[in-house]
């Protein structure tokens, strides 16, 4: 059986790189993709605890999760399209009207 | 070690290296399809902690949903007469500065906390004891979900539109 | 438990080699002698205009998008069905309503993009 610890590692390291991602990358596709990384992460603890402490309700949490993570899908890149076509960019660092 | 071990460190080794190389290749097709295999390691994961319909779950909504979305996303917002956009890397040092802290973090709670693990039997399959709860105690979240979903699809098909 | 599985780890492990093998062996033993005339775009024999890295119609991208969230409406409903007859048992109507009251709200969702021309094709 694989200690509980090393499902925690994966996932903490998936996050991680999830936060480097949205930290360092440029275009909003990618930060985009960073963050259903971390989204990923977080539902496989989820399952972690789930399962080593035999309560199915943390299951029913991914669920919601990936609800959310859809909807965000959905309307994230609604908005990143909009954008593109208004400012024919999608680096971030563009995007910069409402900086003062 | 056993074939259980073996299958772990298979499927954690896929996902440990695509989501390295995610946030690392130049190009954003390379990027995309990385994240599909992480989503696959994901899914083998669930299989092997016991929640076989959440695996299922995984590839139907995140690689055949998700990915598809951000592939569109990818090829709508192309340069018109161009190559694939390449992008760059941006704020490095307050970027590592702050990640460097985060992951300490992270890693002083891993190594300060008991971590408590039960060998409970898990049953064969988890579908019923989902749709239980689902119609039980989470009949309010299960509602609300369908006004998020359904505000969702308003608001991505308003921004989307054609003018 | 995962005895189960095999079959379905067999029947990945034979895709992926069948794969390699479909795409490798014709590198392995074909004959490969190509000029500029054989790499070039295919084009059903006429000359290809521009490049093929051409920008998609947003038209897929409302598609794709009603596609994923009905694709959401069946990871709650499969659940809900196969549990359906334990707790219509239990619960009686009310477990059908609610499961109709989710779906009538997520029908609104569809009903707007249909009066909105999300479905026309131009």
């Amino acid at each position: 059986m694989i200690p509980i610890e090393y499902y925690l590692i994966l996932s903490a390291f998936m996050f991680i790189m999830g936060v480097i991602g949205v930290l360092t990358r440029k275009n909003a596709i990618i930060v985009f993709m960073s963050i259903e990384l971390m989204l990923n992460s977080a539902n496989l603890t989820f399952v972690t605890f789930s399962s080593y402490l035999g309560n199915v309700t943390g299951q029913l949490f991914v669920f919601f999760v990936m609800t959310v993570a859809a909807a965000e899908a959905a309307v994230g890149l609604a908005i990143i399209i909009a954008l593109f076509r208004n400012k024919q960019t999608v680096s971030i660092d563009e995007i910069n009207i409402l900086k003062w | 070690m056993n074939i259980y071990d073996l299958i772990f460190y298979l499927f954690a080794t896929i996902t440990v290296l695509s989501a390295l190389a995610v946030v690392s290749t130049k190009n954003i097709i390379y990027s995309a399809y990385n994240l599909m295999l992480t989503f696959f390691g994901v899914a083998g994961l669930y299989v092997l902690l016991g929640a076989d319909f959440l695996a299922i779950v995984q590839l139907i909504v995140y690689v055949g949903g998700i990915l598809i979305l951000i592939l569109f996303g990818v090829m709508l917002t192309n340069k018109v007469n161009g190559m694939p956009i390449h992008t760059e890397v941006t704020n490095i040092i307050p970027a590592s500065i702050t990640i460097g802290l985060f992951a300490g973090i992270v890693l002083a709670f891993f190594m300060n906390t008991n971590w408590k693990s039960v060998t409970t039997e898990f049953p064969a399959t988890t579908i019923q004891s989902l749709g239980k709860l689902l119609m039980n105690e989470y009949i309010l979240i299960f509602e609300l979900l369908g006004v998020l979903l359904l505000i969702a699809l308003i608001g991505a098909a308003s921004i989307a539109r054609k003018q | 438990m995962l005895e189960s599985y095999i079959p379905i780890m067999l029947v990945l492990g034979f895709a992926v080699v069948f794969a390699m093998a479909a795409v490798f062996s014709s590198k392995l033993f074909g004959p490969q002698r190509p000029n500029p005339e054989k790499l070039s775009t295919y084009e059903s024999g006429v000359k290809p205009i521009g490049t093929t890295h051409e920008r998609v119609s947003i038209k897929y991208y409302l598609i794709a998008m009603l596609f994923i969230i009905f694709d959401i409406e069946v990871i709650f409903v499969y659940p809900w069905a196969v549990e359906f007859r334990q707790l219509f048992a239990e619960f009686g109507i009310s477990v059908f309503v609610s499961m109709f009251i989710f779906l009538v709200v997520f029908e609104l969702g569809f009903l707007y993009a249909y009066k909105k021309g999300g479905f026309d094709w131009d």
